[in-house]
């Protein structure tokens, strides 16, 4: 499966610095062909210069390995001989060229024939859902962001790229049109066979929409998974706090029974999670979903126990959010899930005596961050 | 491909991968052109304001000081007073006529490109066109003049040319779009949320103006009298045409060493002095915006 | 908006101005068809100062000048102004604040010393003044304004624009023919719009380093206006007026129809 044809992409320890920054420090990884593929991160964490080394705007450092596109090294080439397609945060559509023409530029520099450009800017068009002969001879000013953001999308795919980068395209649109549009690109991806490479900073936007997600902090790859990968076995704290809400329980390992790993908190209270074989920080992980608050006695066995007296509550409408502060010390966020019988969670009030409970399967002990 | 394109992507790939060289590729025939033709021949004029005059004009090579010593001279002292007091009087005015204005086309809504069209006119119209104007107008048998005889409040042409009033209405007259529009880009952007907010906290007209607008236009005031003041500082056609031999500023001066005194090192130093005088005028004002950035943050 | 009109006498006193400064220019026009060779009063309708144009001789050919100086100067200022615009809009070089100095220098400094400066300059090269000499003290003073000019476009611009020519297959000189110069066009245009109406307008510097057989309009003009005062210097300036006025008008015209977006 892994043979260099089916790769459409491959990092191979590949540094960027910028004067004393580093943008990306050896960073690998490879992405299949016809793989939707997020980089995901906070601002400044590298996932844009990764994409512009792919792209070919930055060129590695001096020794700073290399990068293959469908199985040759590109490092060194321009970005007009990689052959790849591009969508810009800004768009970056042409103001002086109608929305024709735009759609149309990537083919002429193929020198493709005059008519066939025609035809083939029609069909990009309607892949798009734009209508050629009401927005053909536009221009870009014309247009609103989210006919915008189609134009772009046809002018990178009109050159049937094998592999297409978008960086945060979808940022400057609105909620609604987000969500319509995440739809729209998954489908695209699936039914072209092209390659995404799809940088965001919005991590629901990776979950719905990836094959798999590689997550950066400082220039590096914080971790590489599908996206149930990284929500359910999140490997350091700055990935689990990335990604969705997580609560960390403090707890040192004391040895492993039976394939599980036991934990001590530091009130002697004992815990137990899966094992992870290279344990830095003791801190074990758990969504807010998957704790359960109980009646003090109430708690099933079997599974993790943690005293705790409620503290705050919010109402989320489908949730009630019960901020908890254990008995060992340390807070969590319960997420109480209505089910209709809310009127009678909503005995909790602030004060109250409670048990926080949750299945040693779905706690998570964590690495620490790499920095 | 061709090999002709062949050939230029070879280069272009060569420069992109030495970006310093690729930038320096394109900026040194510009640099190269303003170092030469520009740079090179104000340090060698000043080197000449050091030097000896020569016969003929031109220069000995013999170090001296006695050029700028040589200000002293109330003469020149004289010159040099009229300069400034010329220069600063046309600031001031121009301050005074231009801030109305660009007031004015702040506030004309739809009439804003048509109002600062015709602030700009003028300056795409020949300088020597405009002062001939002035001359046309203030000369003895000039339309003021003949307009004041044909009202009966003069009986006889007045000495309007050549004197420091002409001067300063032909600088004025020459530099008053400088002025107008810096303040005009400053009171553009000026929210007129403000103006209400002040208005709702009890601020008069004359409150409103002195408290909130005039502050808030200050950076167009301060670029706009820089942009008036220096070329009044340089000015020579203005004070040779209107003003003539009894009217001299700076640059008349400069002028004159260079062409009938053909004191060339006394022409350089004077020169220089315009330099100075100038460059003092720029670095007040980049104190005075920087303050304004330190002050912001 | 109308609430916060300012003050009556304001717009009184800004009526003064446009008066003041349209006023003068507008009498100029006026009497160049005057006939009367002296006098201010209106002695009525002629075209005579205007066939006195034409048979000078010494007038046309200084125009001729005047225009090939311009135009020489303003494509080669252009040029070189541009290509120091994007040199300057790439990341940090060592030398920087050297040139910004090197541009920036010659906004500030008067027309009387850049002309004295560079008569020293081609006297100690021995350089026998004329047009060459001219045209490169024009260009020298117009570099300036056109690299100031091209830059602010440029700084507006969308540096991704070029990124996305290039990833979709353009190499750097098409990029730079198809994207960049179309957008950079309404810059390069008043840049050189710019350029040639202060080279077609100086006076002092060219004065300074013109020679004999070298005298371009304005050299002639200012002789006029020093010896003679006849109405032929009304019609040349009103010539002058129109010429500028619609020069302006085209360079709005083409400058509007590229279409490129405004509010930079």
């Amino acid at each position: 499966m892994n043979t260099p044809a089916a790769l459409a992409v491959q990092f191979s320890r590949v540094s960027k610095t910028f004067g004393a920054y580093r943008a990306a420090r050896e960073v690998s990884f490879e992405i299949r062909a016809g793989e939707f593929f997020s980089l995901l991160g906070p601002s400044g964490c590298g996932k844009t210069t990764t994409l512009r080394l792919l792209a070919g705007f930055e060129q590695p450092d001096v020794d700073g390995g290399e990068v293959r596109i469908t199985g040759g090294v590109v490092n060194g080439k321009r970005p007009y001989e990689r052959g790849l397609g591009m969508v810009f945060q800004s768009y970056a559509l042409f103001p002086h060229l109608s929305i024709e023409r735009n759609i149309a530029f990537g083919l002429e520099q193929r020198a493709v024939p005059k008519g066939e450009i025609a035809s083939r800017v029609r069909r990009a068009m309607q892949l798009v859902r734009l209508d050629p002969d009401t927005y053909g001879r536009r221009m870009p000013a014309q247009l609103s962001g989210g006919q915008k953001q189609r134009v772009a999308l046809a002018r990178a795919l009109v050159v049937e790229p094998p592999i297409l980068l978008l960086d945060e395209p979808l940022g400057a649109l609105d909620l609604k049109l987000r969500k319509e549009m995440q739809v729209e690109l998954k489908a695209l991806n699936r039914d072209l066979g092209i390659t995404f490479v799809y940088v965001t900073h919005d991590q629901e936007e990776a979950l719905t929409m990836s094959d798999r997600i590689a997550v950066m902090r400082d220039g590096r790859i914080a971790q590489l998974g599908s996206p149930e990968e990284i929500y359910e076995r999140p490997r350091t704290p700055f990935v689990a706090k990335f990604i969705g809400e997580s609560n960390f329980i403090e707890a040192k390992q004391d040895g492993v029974v039976n394939g599980r790993a036991r934990l001590v908190r530091p009130d002697g209270a004992v815990l137990w999670t899966a094992p992870n074989e290279r344990p830095t920080e003791a801190l074990i992980c758990v969504r807010p979903e998957r704790l359960h608050l109980h009646a003090p006695g109430e708690a099933p066995s079997g599974e993790n126990q943690l005293p705790a007296t409620v503290r705050a509550l919010t109402y989320r409408g489908e949730s009630l959010h019960v901020r908890a502060e254990l008995g060992g010390g340390g807070d969590v966020v319960v997420a109480v899930r209505n089910e209709g019988q809310l009127n009678q969670r909503l005995r909790w009030a602030v004060g109250d005596p409670a048990v926080v409970s949750w299945a040693p399967q779905d706690g998570r002990l964590l690495e620490g961050d790499d920095s | 491909m061709s090999a002709l394109k062949a050939l230029r992507r070879r280069a272009f790939t060569w420069f992109a991968d030495r970006p310093v060289a690729g930038t320096l590729g394109l900026l040194a025939p510009g640099a190269l052109w303003l170092l030469v033709f520009f740079m090179v021949p104000l340090l060698m004029m000043l080197a000449y304001s050091f030097m000896e005059r020569g016969l003929y004009g031109g220069v000995v090579y013999e170090a001296t000081f006695e050029h700028y010593l040589r200000f002293a001279d109330p003469l020149y002292v004289t010159i040099l007073g009229r300069t400034l007091a010329l220069s600063l009087t046309c600031t001031v005015l121009c301050l005074l006529l231009g801030y109305p204005v660009a007031w004015t086309i702040a506030r004309s809504g739809r009439l804003k490109n048509l109002l600062t069209f015709l602030v700009v006119r003028p300056f795409w119209t020949s300088f020597l066109v405009r002062t001939f104007a002035m001359i046309f107008l203030m000369r003895e048998s000039g339309l003021i003049n003949a307009a004041l005889m044909g009202l009966g409040l003069i009986s006889e042409p007045i000495q309007l040319l050549y004197t420091p009033w002409a001067v300063l209405v032909g600088l004025v007259y020459g530099f008053l779009p400088f002025m107008v529009l810096p303040i005009y880009t400053s009171l553009e952007k000026l929210d007129p949320a403000l103006l209400e907010a002040a208005e709702v906290l009890g601020a008069r007209p004359t409150a409103r103006f002195f408290r909130v607008i005039l502050p808030l236009s200050m950076p167009g005031v301060v670029a706009g009298s820089l942009l008036v003041f220096i070329p009044s500082l340089g000015s020579y056609l203005v004070s040779d045409l209107l003003g003539g031999a009894k009217q001299m500023m700076i640059g008349n001066l400069v002028q004159n060493q260079f062409t009938s005194a053909r004191n060339w090192p006394f022409g350089s130093a004077a020169s220089f002095i315009v330099m100075g005088l100038v460059l003092m005028a720029v670095v007040a004002y980049l104190r005075t915006r920087d303050d304004e950035e330190g002050g912001l943050r | 908006m109308s609430q916060h009109l300012p003050p009556r006498w304001v717009i009184a006193l800004t009526t003064l101005v446009y008066v003041f400064l349209h006023a003068p220019l507008l009498v100029l026009v006026v009497f160049s068809f005057n006939d009367s060779k002296f006098s201010t009063s209106w002695e009525g309708f002629t075209l005579h100062w205007y066939e006195r144009l034409f048979e000078r001789a010494d007038l046309l050919s200084a125009l001729k000048l005047s225009v090939g100086i311009g135009l020489g100067s303003t494509v080669i200022a252009t040029a070189l102004g541009t290509l120091l615009a994007m040199g300057l809009a790439r990341r940090r070089f060592p030398g920087r604040a050297f040139v910004e100095a090197l541009l920036y220098v010659p906004v500030v400094t008067p027309e009387i010393v850049v002309g004295i400066s560079l008569l020293i300059l081609f006297v100690a090269m021995g350089f026998q003044m004329g047009v060459s000499t001219i045209l490169i003290a024009h260009v020298a003073f117009n570099i300036s304004f056109v690299t100031i000019v091209v830059r602010a476009r440029l700084e507006g611009m969308d540096r991704s624009l070029q990124e996305a020519a290039m990833i979709l297959g353009a190499d750097e000189w098409t990029t730079f023919w198809r994207v960049t110069v179309p957008q950079l066009w309404p810059g390069i245009l008043s840049g050189a719009l710019l350029s040639f109406t202060m080279s077609f307008d100086d006076f002092v510097i060219t004065s300074l380093v013109s020679g004999p057989g070298s005298s371009t309009l304005p050299i002639v003009v200012y002789g006029m206006v020093r010896k003679n005062i006849e109405p032929t210097i009304n019609a040349i300036s009103a010539v002058i007026l129109v010429v500028t006025a619609l020069l302006l008008w085209f360079a709005d015209r083409v400058g509007g129809e590229e279409g490129a977006p405004k509010g930079h």
